[in-house]
């Protein structure tokens, strides 16, 4: 076991960890921020996507000595300061974006990253970004709509197929 | 995971001093030798981390030459490489998804060579040079079998060095659970010749396809590949496609290649 240290939503954070520890496991089981989500556990799903240094990672394909250091956000971290749901957040809210709600922390955490690099995607755009995030709930049109909606754009055209 | 020690040199040095102990393993971006991990396909003493080398990671041009660093990740060369080789940056842009783009580093994929990676693709049909801890290693002489390489132990790719081609494409049959190429061909026109290269169809994984680069250089255009085939013996069948499908396709995938590089 080592010491691990990395910054978590803009606080300082350290905990135990071995080789083998993974990000997601150091998340949650070291630092109890079990928003992380383990879905599949094979880099498929997208449930676990964090910010690792500003960039969306799957944080069960990601070792916890790698994020050593490193500027982590997690969907924790994602809230206003006020405690009310961010646009990207109130927009899965007001779309209807998640049913079970299992996949949502890697959409939110996804979409973040993506508006980040581009503010107004088009609908193609969404989509092909979120290849690497898996829901078995709604379909995705919602999650579409909602990231539209939160990136400032008209959404009424969108079918709700 | 089997237990491992792990350790993040910071000079390639260092690294290969820590990748001389017996059962250690070099760690790229993870993003297959974590999976693999978690299967417990292999059982490592030490990972050692290739992304924490300064120098090891970024994308640098001129003279016809792209050189990107055996760290640098798929995203990175999507986003660096796009004016100077803009067919080698499609490549790395379609990868597995934007968070494995984020991690996955061509070192890593190159090292591996999973024959149905997309990046052997791009270095033996680019004729590419293998840069590493101790010499160069041309891509021909490379890619030597399935997940078989020319790399010795302990051996580290520092670089890659691309000649950047006239005109280039890269085609991709996805397989869309494991974001893999079901198949991929790779197409460069450099004025020494036209390479072909194969990736996802191959048991011994990737291939240049010689009677299609003969064509091609008598005539770049998608119909000089008109009536060739390539023999379905010694192509992979899975439930994905048969033998005869995967030799099927890689001509098609090889004229979409020739007719997207213009």
């Amino acid at each position: 076991m080592a010491k691990v240290s990395m910054t978590v939503n803009g606080k300082a954070a350290s905990g135990e960890a071995e080789g083998r520890t993974l990000l997601s496991s150091f998340l949650r089981e070291e630092l109890g921020l079990t928003g992380t989500h383990v879905g599949c556990d094979t880099s498929q799903c997208g449930a676990c996507v964090v910010h690792v240094d500003g960039k969306a990672v799957k944080a069960c394909t990601m070792l916890a000595m790698e994020a050593d250091g490193a500027e982590v956000s997690t969907i924790e971290g994602q809230a206003n300061a006020d405690g009310s749901l961010n646009v990207i957040q109130q927009a899965f809210q007001d779309h209807h974006g998640l049913q079970c709600g299992f996949c949502t922390p890697g959409m939110v955490m996804s979409a973040a990253a993506l508006l980040k690099d581009n503010p107004k995607p088009s609908e193609a755009e969404i989509r092909h970004y979120l290849e690497g995030n898996l829901c078995r709930c709604t379909g995705y049109h919602n999650i579409v709509k909602a990231i539209m909606a939160a990136s400032g754009q008209d959404v009424s055209s969108i079918a709700a197929e | 995971m089997y237990e491992f020690e792990f350790e993040k040199p910071s000079t390639v040095a260092e690294a290969v001093a820590a990748l001389a102990d017996e059962e250690a393993q070099a760690l790229g971006g993870g993003q297959t030798l974590i999976p693999t991990l978690k299967q417990r396909l292999a059982m490592p003493s030490k990972l050692v981390s290739l992304t924490g080398i300064a120098g090891m990671s970024g994308v640098s041009g001129g003279d016809g030459v792209v050189s990107i660093g055996g760290a640098t990740t798929h995203a990175e060369v999507a986003a660096a490489a796009a004016g100077a080789y803009p067919a080698l940056a499609a490549l790395a842009g379609q990868i597995g998804d934007p968070a494995v783009r984020n991690r996955g580093t061509i070192g890593g994929s190159l090292a591996n060579n999973d024959p149905a990676a997309c990046y052997p693709a791009a270095a033996l049909g680019s004729g590419a040079t293998i840069m590493t801890s101790t010499r160069e290693i041309t891509a021909d002489d490379f890619f030597q079998g399935l997940f078989e390489t020319a790399l010795e132990e302990g051996e580290i790719i520092t670089a890659v060095r691309f000649p950047v081609p006239q005109k280039a494409s890269y085609q991709k049959f996805l397989q869309p659970a494991s974001r893999f190429a079901l198949v991929g061909v790779f197409a460069a026109k450099f004025t020494a010749g036209v390479r072909v290269a194969v990736t996802g169809a191959s048991e011994e994984g990737v291939f240049r396809w010689n009677e299609a680069e003969a064509a091609l250089d008598a005539n770049f255009a998608p119909e000089a590949l008109d009536g060739l085939s390539l023999d379905a013996g010694g192509m992979i069948a899975d439930l994905h496609g048969s033998k005869e499908y995967r030799a099927h396709l890689v001509g098609v995938m090889a004229k979409r290649a020739v007719a997207a590089a213009g």
